[in-house]
């Protein structure tokens, strides 16, 4: 049975999930969204894995939430609050969540991890640390030039040309 | 641990239907980034907490490359939304159609 940080940190994570995406602004709906990314991190925390959630917390919550709102803060301000949608998609979205909570709850619990309980000591960060270096290197340096590449790229699709080209007949 | 792995599991599920919901349903641009936020998350906590309960190192490691390729994705993607607010001045994604056949 869960404890009661569980049962807090679900609440959160969950609550903020579901605020994330129904409030009004934008500008909340992302600080909301720092809620859900922090209680995942929490989460992580509870599995004895800290470096993991350090490095949520990192990426996550330091770089990637800081970066969608100054986006969000970009956008003209009619735009924050827009909310268009469906009245009828949205009931049929609705259901989708409900139906599928319910099927791939159904199947899990009739699944056997129902009963998977575990009193091992947790792995040690070191471990992943030598995994890193030795058998995954390949797939660091790979990953470090993704992100580079991907800094390049977003920096090239968001570069102004006009205002380049009137800056250079100034 | 007093925690059991399905509870976990069963987060995961409620944050993935959550996530599939905001995609289907939104129409605007940054709030369908939140919902693959929230998507790539339920399937962080899965790793993890499968790889707590196995018990194995593996699972962590694959987690950690996840969150930095979600961290290029994001990157990427709003620079994707922010050229389109250029082009049309709008975020919404129903508006975005000129690749519209």
């Amino acid at each position: 049975m869960a404890d009661a940080v569980f049962l807090a940190i679900s609440v959160l994570t969950i609550g903020s999930a579901i605020a994330a995406l129904e409030v009004r602004s934008l500008i909340y709906g992302s600080i909301s969204l720092m809620g859900t990314l922090g209680g995942v991190a929490g989460y992580f925390l509870l599995l004895d894995s800290p470096f993991v959630a350090m490095f949520q917390i990192a990426v996550y919550i330091g770089s990637i939430a800081v970066l969608i709102l100054f986006t969000v803060m970009l956008v003209r301000r009619q735009l924050i609050f827009f909310k268009v949608e469906d009245k009828r998609r949205r009931y049929a979205g609705v259901g989708l969540m409900l139906i599928l909570m319910v099927a791939l709850g159904t199947i899990i619990l009739g699944s056997g991890i129902k009963t998977i309980q575990t009193d091992a000591s947790p792995v040690n960060f070191r471990t992943i640390g030598e995994d890193f270096l030795t058998y995954y290197w390949p797939a660091l340096i790979l990953m470090a030039l993704i992100l580079a590449s991907s800094v390049i790229g977003a920096l090239t699709l968001a570069r102004r040309e006009d205002m380049e080209n009137e800056q250079r007949t100034n | 641990m007093s925690n059991e792995l399905i509870d976990f599991v069963i987060v995961s599920i409620a944050l993935l239907a959550i996530g599939i919901y905001g995609v289907s349903v939104k129409r605007n641009a940054i709030r369908m980034l939140f919902a693959i936020e929230i998507i790539i998350n339920a399937a962080n906590l899965n790793l993890v907490a499968f790889a707590r309960y196995i018990p194995n190192s593996k699972g962590q490691t694959f987690a950690l490359f996840s969150i930095a390729i979600a961290a290029a994705e994001v990157a990427v993607g709003l620079a994707l939304i922010i050229v389109a607010y250029r082009m049309y001045k709008n975020i919404d994604i129903a508006e975005f159609r000129s690749l519209k056949g």
